[in-house]
């Protein structure tokens, strides 16, 4: 883009609309629109407008991977290993070749390879059946005669950190930095079954402790969670001589789609990869997955397209998860709250997998001189981890919530002394107002038996940008719109937001953009995780939007007598400013194009005065996202059950641009951290390795009934650092929700907890009415 | 293994390496091409049944484990209805049963009998949608929609048996929902607003 090469001053507001916007100067490429203005001067972004699929969702008319079915639908399942850990001997599937109805067979486990001869968790894939009916495939998949020689296995993490458990990996085969396909960091040592430290450091945090007025010092645990999307991970792949189709339940098309044609070898002209509704992903829809590669190999083999879709007990073991962590964590302050030191230790473990790492939010929300990270991967014969939803902040701020009693300060004021963010001091002061932080009591202070409390807790998270994000923007002949990207709507809307960016530019209603997106055959667009697809596509679809009006109004402005610089776009029509009189609907306008469309595809362009930093096609913007939570909960100091009867919710994400949608993810971050806080554990069976809750109902999700009420504010926080200033909220919503509920229970039964789940036996045994488990 | 059987295509095949300690996925063989399919013995264990869905009979043959579900998904290709978890811990499969909500996961086609079934593809007057799903798509209360078939269907039934619900009876009549992006608050304040939007 030649024109880039050139730099022009804008004038953009910035700062929080409900504090007072100024306005500061920006270099921004040529090529690039004017500033758009904050959302109280707009008339579809940034105001509640319906999801364009919404019609589609309540009739039952949009469909998703599990409902696609192409003639000849061959049906496919997995065998897999009930052993935690077994050398695989052989795999005999000549029984299972000689039903009739099966059309494909491939094995998952690597037989003339020792080091890749084994299984080392339930539920490890071991072979795969297609064939003509999913009862077919099942009852061939049970004539897989396979020699298992089991081996020793550990599944509890502490026991895996003994110097005499039994090894997950035999000594050099354990994973390096591409174990999964989410990169760790490479070159660690290991030590048994622990892999690390990978460090991090700042200062000195001995001289920071040293030189404290206060230290604090706790262990916190998190648990294990899984993904829990509604619709399971499944494809259906069609591999044909002139290129493969694979439809897939993914948060990553453009992904996808490169991962397949590495793996398969093929050109990417080759590959399609399409999803239309997306039934969730939270992280773990984010690769192709080996369930995608063997689906493929499937059907490549068959020569016919066959579906895959895990069951829900595959989706529990074997489709990833947050992994469980200890983390030990030191603070040293001053009186004044003014932190001298932060130290953390973490042991995490992603089963068999690596990144259970937790420290980076203890490095970045506040200020320290001294900051210190050892974090460690512990292997365990469990199921890969995988990302969910951003690591939590579970320790880091329950530490901070210790500090502060420690101190004798309030957990607001604290932060307010140690947390530099003009956007979170605002954010605490609105979130008090609205939670009543004023009755807050001291801790343990509420008679009962039930006893209430309240607690607050931040987020911080990156304002992540993909910058190889592209978008194409048509305007027909005809005056229809048409935007095109492979970006996928993975439920949070994407295609509305985009809908409302053409649309606001062109000066059109949302309804009258068709946005086509999720299929590969167009441009390709951002993932859709770390909660970067609205900071990502919505800059490049105002970009292009914008470039094909301007073409508009060089044909419209010739029937406007006018300067192509003099018209507007407004309520479905080309204007002259200031002379609405003299004017042509937009569909008028388009019949002057001499060809049949006018189409421009633009890609993300750097944030306005660069990002902080880049790597590869991420980048992550100068400023962060985050948020304040306050929770209000009662627990029943005589069953334990602890009820969170009300969160508030001050998040910031830029410029807000659905406040509808906004709110429904919100509350969907918040619920799930409720539900991750008091309920949700996978649970293993240390004798089997098996999980004993791979389910539904013993794997405990936060009901309707376990709601709390939710009071959502979001800031308009504008920076000026894009076409459309947007960011992203998936993560920032859900990261502050579980140590909010921990300060609140504190607050209310005046006993610190410091591991999750918060259930009501480990309320009682905190409580001391309940023996100690031993 | 022996090449014994072995197509072309799966000669052709080579085997696939998968990065996440799964080691690789290697082809087999296929069956032989042509084989007779065992279609004809399935469906001798088959049963012939009618279903009347949303306002139609429709003839199909079911093998006597098939649930509603899978009926519905599969040879009556009404894919509204959604599978979460296939034992009726989730409710995405509700649909009803001469009005009342049922999880189809847990309903054999061959026990229906005459009862009539509607499904979300039913729940609408032609184009004009029920208040509930006018008041989803208004108060959104649906992210991925995967749940929200399942979810709808229950809200209609209680605004059809009880037409001026509490919160406390809409939170009641959706307890046995599992829905992964936390749609509940909006599904709660949309079906009180579509109870509000019939009574005037």
């Amino acid at each position: 883009m030649t024109e880039d090469a050139s730099l022009r001053i804008e004038t953009f507001p910035v700062g929080i609309a409900s504090v007072g916007l100024r306005e500061e100067q920006r270099q921004i490429p040529s090529g690039e629109p004017p500033p758009l203005p904050p959302n109280s001067d707009l008339s579809v972004i940034g105001k509640p407008q319906p999801r364009v699929n919404g019609r589609a969702k309540v009739t039952g008319a949009i469909r998703y991977t599990v409902d696609v079915a192409p003639q000849g639908l061959l049906y496919s399942r997995i065998l897999r290993s009930p052993h935690a850990h077994a050398e695989v001997r052989a795999i005999d599937v000549s029984a299972a070749q000689r039903d009739p109805r099966v059309r494909a067979i491939v094995r998952a486990i690597k037989l003339d390879d020792p080091a890749q001869a084994a299984v080392r968790y339930v539920g490890q894939p071991v072979a795969a059946i297609a064939a003509t009916s999913m009862a077919a495939a099942e009852e061939a998949l049970r004539l897989i005669r396979v020699d298992y020689k089991p081996l020793p296995f550990v599944v509890d993490m502490d026991e895996a950190r003994q110097p005499n458990a039994a090894m997950v990996y035999d000594r050099g085969l354990a994973p390096g930095s591409s174990a999964g396909e989410l990169v760790a960091q490479a070159g660690l040592p290991v030590e048994g079954n622990v892999r690390g430290p990978a460090r991090a450091s700042r200062g000195d945090v001995a001289q920071g402790l040293a030189s404290a007025a206060a230290v604090i010092e706790g262990e916190y645990r998190t648990q294990v969670q899984t993904h829990c999307c509604m619709e399971p991970h499944g494809l259906v792949a069609d591999w044909k001589p002139d290129g493969l189709t694979v439809h897939i339940s993914t948060q990553f098309t453009t992904g996808v789609r490169r991962q397949l044609a590495q793996a398969f070898d093929l050109p990417l002209e080759k590959v399609r990869v399409v999803v239309d509704g997306m039934g969730g992903g939270f992280g773990s829809k984010s690769t192709l997955g080996n369930y995608g590669r063997i689906a493929v190999a499937l059907s490549r083999q068959a020569g016919a397209p066959v579906r895959l879709t895990l069951t829900r007990p595959e989706e529990q073991m074997d489709a990833g998860n947050r992994p469980a962590t200890v983390q030990r964590i030191r603070l040293g302050a001053r009186r004044d709250g003014t932190l001298t030191a932060i130290s953390v230790e973490s042991h995490g473990t992603a089963g068999v997998g690596l990144n259970a790492g937790v420290a980076s939010f203890a490095q970045a929300l506040y200020d320290c001189p001294n900051f210190e990270s050892a974090q460690y991967d512990v292997f365990t014969n469990a199921g890969p981890g995988t990302a969910m939803r951003a690591p939590g902040a579970w320790g880091m701020e329950t530490a901070i919530d210790e500090l502060a009693d420690r101190l004798g300060l309030d957990p607001l004021a604290l932060r307010d002394a140690i947390d530099p963010s003009p956007v979170r001091r605002e954010e605490r002061r609105i979130g008090a107002e609205k939670i009543g932080w004023a009755r807050r009591h001291a801790p343990g202070a509420d008679p009962g038996p039930i006893e209430r409390g309240i607690g607050v807790a931040q987020s911080l998270w990156g304002a992540n940008v993909q910058t190889a994000s592209s978008i194409e923007v048509r305007i027909l002949r005809d005056g229809s719109v048409e935007a095109l990207s492979s970006v996928q709507d993975i439920g949070s809307g994407i295609g509305t937001v985009i809908a409302q960016v053409v649309a606001e530019t062109l000066g059109l209603r949302p309804d009258q953009i068709t946005v086509r997106i999720g299929d590969t055959l167009y441009p390709a667009g951002p993932p859709s995780y770390g909660s970067r697809t609205t900071a990502s596509i919505t800059p490049p679809a105002r970009v292009a939007a914008w470039k094909a009006l301007e073409a508009l109004f060089g044909e419209a402005a010739l029937a406007l007598n006018a300067a192509p610089g003099d018209c507007v776009a407004r309520g479905g029509r080309i204007e002259v400013r200031g002379e609405p009189e003299r004017s042509l609907s937009f569909a008028e306008a388009a019949q002057r194009m001499s060809g049949d469309m006018i189409s421009f595809t633009e890609t993300r362009s750097e944030d306005y005065g660069g990002f902080r930093r880049t790597f590869g096609e991420a980048a992550v913007a100068r400023q962060d996202l985050g948020g304040v939570q306050f929770a209000e909960v009662a627990v029943d100091v005589e069953t334990g059950i602890i009820r969170v009867e009300r969160v508030v919710a001050v998040q910031d994400c830029g410029r807000p641009m659905n406040p509808l949608l906004l709110e429904s993810q919100i509350q969907g971050g918040v619920l799930m951290g409720v539900s991750y806080a008091l309920y949700e554990e996978r649970i293993l069976d240390k004798g089997s390795g098996r999980m004993v809750n791979a389910n539904l109902e013993a794997y405990k999700l936060i009901g309707p009934r376990d709601a709390p009420a939710i009071d959502v504010t979001v800031l308009e926080n504008y920076q000026g650092r894009s076409a459309t200033d947007a960011y992203g909220i998936a993560e920032p919503a859900n990261i502050a929700t579980a140590p909010a509920i921990g300060a609140a229970v504190y607050n209310a039964i005046g006993v610190r907890l410091r591991s999750l789940p918060m259930t009501p036996t480990v309320v009682l045994t905190a409580l001391g009415k309940l023996p100690l488990k031993s | 293994m022996s090449g014994e059987g072995l197509s072309r295509r799966a000669l052709l095949g080579g085997s696939v390496y998968a990065t996440m300690g799964a080691g690789a996925i290697e082809f087999v063989a296929r069956a032989a091409e042509g084989a007779e399919d065992r279609g004809a013995s399935e469906a001798s264990a088959s049963a012939r049944i009618v279903l009347r869905v949303n306002g139609a009979d429709r003839a199909l043959t079911v093998e006597p484990r098939m649930t509603l579900a899978e009926a519905l998904r599969g040879p009556l290709g009404l894919t509204g209805t959604k599978i979460g978890c296939n034992r009726g811990a989730c409710s995405a499969c509700t649909v009803w049963l001469d009005g009342m909500p049922v999880c189809s996961c847990m309903t054999l086609a061959v026990d229906v009998g005459s009862r009539t079934v509607t499904t979300i593809e039913g729940l609408a007057q032609g184009q004009e949608l029920h208040p509930v799903q006018v008041a989803f798509i208004e108060h959104d209360a649906m992210q991925c929609g995967f749940c929200t078939p399942g979810m709808a269907m229950s809200c209609a039934a209680l605004l059809e048996h009880s037409p001026d619900p509490t919160p406390d009876e809409v939170e009641k009549a959706i307890g046995g929902h599992i829905c992964r992006c936390g749609s509940y608050p909006h599904v709660v304040a949309a079906t009180l607003a579509a109870a509000k939007a019939r009574k005037t």
